[in-house]
């Protein structure tokens, strides 16, 4: 009898956390954790599936692979980052259920604020910071670092963009966008190590159509955008989804318009349940810096309706409906007259004394 | 005496030139592989038991015979001379001596490989031997052993030397390639492995200088003649680059069957330390494998006596053992401050860094920092169990090696010398007014202001 030639498995079946499921051969473990969802999908801070090459790099994402396949069941000796490893038939994967994982993963999250200020209450980024998030569930309590951290001036890149570099945690993921999405790349890393830096070219400024990007990647508060920040904070916005017919070919249309009463206080790309932009027919939806910050009109866009909001997420803790403004009620409290500003926070600093 | 197979000639007045080299017997090697079959050159190369002697210690053979072969996607030999870990200067050596020996082995190795284009990477600071090699490949190819149709063979091959800008991390494989290729040296996370893509995402194998000098030799005589030399899975020889405390530093070329013992205090190799001093500590294959006290160097934990090779140094793992790595052995007396050494292997490695992966990036200025702080005077013993905590958090869990090659001399340190950095912590006056001998800086330490 002719021997039976096996044909590969059309799908690998991987357990992750003890939960089985099957995906497509080429998918990474972090993908399949992610088709599973919840805890059992490891933290990410450098891959971001739009930005091909992206990860390997931050090592949130460590797991254990208990079994390496069906054929192969012997386990891997190192722990291996779930975003740049593809699934074998028959893998057996630990995230949360691994204490080697859980250890490791907290030595990241150490190193990761080393030299990263939690100047959560003044950063932009807070409520939308997937440091801070990672920080609250794999972190300590207290750090062990007693020695000075570095620090930069903030430097502006460009009409649209404020580079923060001390926040900046290298992920590479801005430097993938400048050369996958834009033309004319000014950017990049420069120096090495914890001296190692993102900057532009010789006093270049980066002013790409599809530059805006960058902050949406950037997965801490080191890219902020001129035109919002600190006009306000986003839990005090509502998110609305809009569209527009935009007439550069590149860019999707389909933004999120972050409202304050009426107006529009900022414009980002849309995002799914894992901080990435949204895809649309298997496209990333990334916008165009028209969309992003000359359209602040809600008459420029057509609204479709609010944005899905994890009602955990802090961004869903000040929902106001209506689009009211608020009642000023500080004269009032104070007998009529006008506050006296004592310090202003954002630009004094006790963690990070150059701001 | 133990044999020479690569410096056997180093003595001969004008080898560097390939009139001399070729009279004493040079390219025979290519001239006996054109004849030969790729594939039988890499039976030869794994009949010999040949391991990289960039530092891992992989058999060379196997290593070759993974190179991907696609139809019609030239293949790569890149030869890494890069040679930036501390202690290890070995291929200088060759490299500046006996240029020809390198080039010979590359046309035997590109030839087994099917590489019409091969690589010399070699160090910035190496500028001079930048000029020999080029002489070198003049010289060879003006004689017909490069370029078109090599002996009437019908193989075509050229060498190109690339310099490096000055970096450690340039000399692991994959971020040697991407400054190869013109890219900022960071490693590449794997897979694809080089012998799949590698230089030009072609299938690329990079093989240390001493390695591919070794082919030489093993075409010469045969991979089963070489495999006699030496003991166990150490074939061969081995060159050594010695330094430290002792009275004849320079570079051995030993065939693996001798002890420490003998290789330290014998004549024929280091000769003692000098001043009668007693033997602390050794780190025998490299700035980045662990560092052993003289007891655990001398004889292994089951107490035979600790031999120079790869299987003897590794014994008892990083307990009680440590590495062959590249050869760079490195030599302290009974006055070296193990505390200080540490904190010039740290600094190093800190400096080093790419810079990718968060473990290393943080991990390896955070110990610095310690170290200086116990090395100044101003530690405390929680200091101490700290190192341990971070070098623990950094192993294992980067990109590249370089993480582990930075946790590895912390960790054999408090492994075997907690005392002295107890010491340290518990007498700071004291500590401070140690003479370092060996130990200086091109510039100051700034202890840090938090401190
Ligand atoms: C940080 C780092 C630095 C390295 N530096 C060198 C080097 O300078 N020279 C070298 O031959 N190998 C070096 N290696 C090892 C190479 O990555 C590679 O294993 C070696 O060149 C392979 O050659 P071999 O198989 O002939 O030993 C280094 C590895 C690491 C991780
Ligand atoms: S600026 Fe932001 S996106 Fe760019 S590397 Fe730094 S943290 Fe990542
Ligand atoms: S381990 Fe260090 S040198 Fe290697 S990739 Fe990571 S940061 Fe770079
Ligand atoms: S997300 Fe996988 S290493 Fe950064």
């Amino acid at each position: 009898m002719a021997e039976e030639v096996k044909a590969p498995p059309a799908n690998f079946k991987v357990t992750i956390d003890n939960i089985t499921i099957e995906v497509a051969p080429g998918t990474t473990v972090l993908n399949a954790a992610r088709q599973i969802g919840g805890d059992v999908a490891p933290p990410a801070m450098c891959y971001y599936s739009k930005l091909q090459g992206s990860g390997g790099k931050c090592r949130t994402c460590l797991v254990e692979v208990a079994a390496g396949s069906t054929a192969d069941p012997r386990p891997m000796p190192k722990l291996v980052p779930s975003c740049r490893t593809n699934v074998m038939d028959g893998m057996v994967v630990k995230n949360i259920t691994s204490e080697r994982v859980i250890d490791a993963r907290n030595g990241v999250v150490e190193f990761l604020l080393l030299n990263h200020p939690l100047d959560c209450p003044i950063c932009d980024q807070a409520g939308e910071c997937h440091l801070q998030d990672l920080g609250y569930s794999h972190g300590k309590e207290g750090t062990r670092y007693e020695f000075e951290r570095r620090t930069f001036e903030k430097e502006d890149i460009g009409p649209y963009i404020q580079l923060h570099m001390t926040r900046c945690i290298l992920c590479y993921r801005c430097t993938y966008v400048a050369d996958q999405l834009t033309d004319k790349r000014v950017h990049g890393i420069l120096d090495r190590g914890d001296h190692a830096e993102i900057s532009t070219y010789i006093s270049k400024a980066i002013d790409n159509d599809f530059s805006g990007n960058m902050i949406d990647v950037c997965p801490v508060g080191a890219l902020t955008d001129k035109t919002f920040r600190f006009k306000n904070r986003v839990w005090f916005t509502k998110p609305i989804d809009a569209h527009r017919d935009c007439d550069n070919p590149k860019c999707c249309g389909k933004a999120t318009l972050w409202l304050r009463g009426d107006d529009v206080y900022r414009v980002t790309t849309r995002k799914d349940e894992w901080g990435e932009v949204q895809s649309y027919d298997g496209k990333p939806g990334w916008i165009c810096n028209t969309c992003r910050f000359d359209k602040k009109k809600t008459s420029d866009w057509v609204i479709e309706g609010p944005t899905k909001i994890n009602r955990h997420s802090v961004i869903a803790q000040g929902h106001y409906e209506n689009g009211v403004i608020p009642k000023d009620t500080t004269k009032e409290v104070m007998g009529g007259r006008a506050p006296k500003l004592l310090m202003d926070i954002h630009s004094v600093s006790e963690v990070n004394p150059n701001k | 005496m133990g044999r020479k197979l690569l410096l056997d000639k180093a003595n001969v007045p004008g080898i560097r030139s390939f009139e001399v080299y070729r009279r004493e017997g040079g390219y025979r090697s290519v001239e006996k592989a054109l004849k030969m079959s790729e594939a039988d050159i890499v039976e030869e190369v794994k009949k010999s038991g040949l391991r990289g002697r960039g530092g891992a210690g992989f058999p060379t053979g196997m290593k070759w015979s993974f190179i991907a072969k696609p139809e019609g996607v030239p293949r790569h030999l890149v030869v890494n001379a890069d040679e930036s870990e501390p202690g290890t200067f070995k291929d200088r050596y060759l490299m500046e001596f006996i240029p020809h020996i390198l080039i010979e082995g590359m046309i035997v190795s590109s030839f087994a490989l099917g590489s019409n284009v091969s690589y010399i990477y070699i160090r910035g600071e190496y500028a001079w031997i930048v000029d020999i090699l080029e002489e070198a490949i003049a010289e060879a190819k003006q004689h017909g052993f490069l370029g078109n149709n090599i002996l009437g063979s019908g193989f075509n091959c050229e060498i190109y030397v690339q310099r490096g800008a000055g970096a450690y991390i340039c000399g692991e494989e994959t971020a040697l390639i991407e400054s190869l290729e013109g890219k900022r040296g960071n490693p590449r996370i794997k897979p694809p492995f080089p012998a799949v893509k590698g230089v030009w995402e072609r299938p690329t194998v990079v093989n240390n200088v001493e390695t591919i000098a070794a082919v030489v030799p093993i075409i010469n005589e045969g991979g089963e003649e070489y495999a006699k030399i030496g003991v166990g899975k150490s074939t061969g020889t081995k060159l050594i680059s010695a330094c430290g405390n002792i009275n004849k530093p320079g570079i051995y070329e030993i065939d693996m069957t001798i002890s420490v013992e003998e290789f330290i205090y014998s004549d024929e190799y280091c000769g003692g330390i000098p001043n009668g001093k007693k033997l602390k500590a050794c780190i025998p294959g490299g700035s980045s494998v662990p560092i052993l006290p003289a007891n655990l160097l001398l004889t292994t934990a089951k107490g035979e006596k600790r031999m120079m090779n790869y299987e003897s140094l590794a014994d008892g793992g990083f307990a009680t053992g440590t590495m062959m790595g590249s050869g760079g052995f490195i030599v302290m007396d009974e006055d070296q401050c193990i505390v200080r050494h540490t904190l010039s292997l740290a600094r190093f490695y800190h400096h080093e860094s790419c810079g990718q992966c968060s473990p290393c990036r943080e991990g390896t200025g955070w110990m610095e920092k310690i170290l200086k702080k116990i090395e100044y005077g101003k530690g405390e013993i929680k200091d101490i169990d700290l190192l341990w905590d971070i070098q623990r958090k950094i192993e294992g869990n980067t990109i590249c090696p370089l993480g582990d090659a930075a946790a590895w001399p912390v960790a054999a340190a408090i492994r075997h010398f907690r005392d002295e950095f107890e010491w340290h912590v518990l007498n700071p006056e004291e500590s401070q007014k140690r003479n370092y001998g060996l130990a200086h800086y091109a510039d100051p330490i700034h202890v840090p202001s938090a401190v």
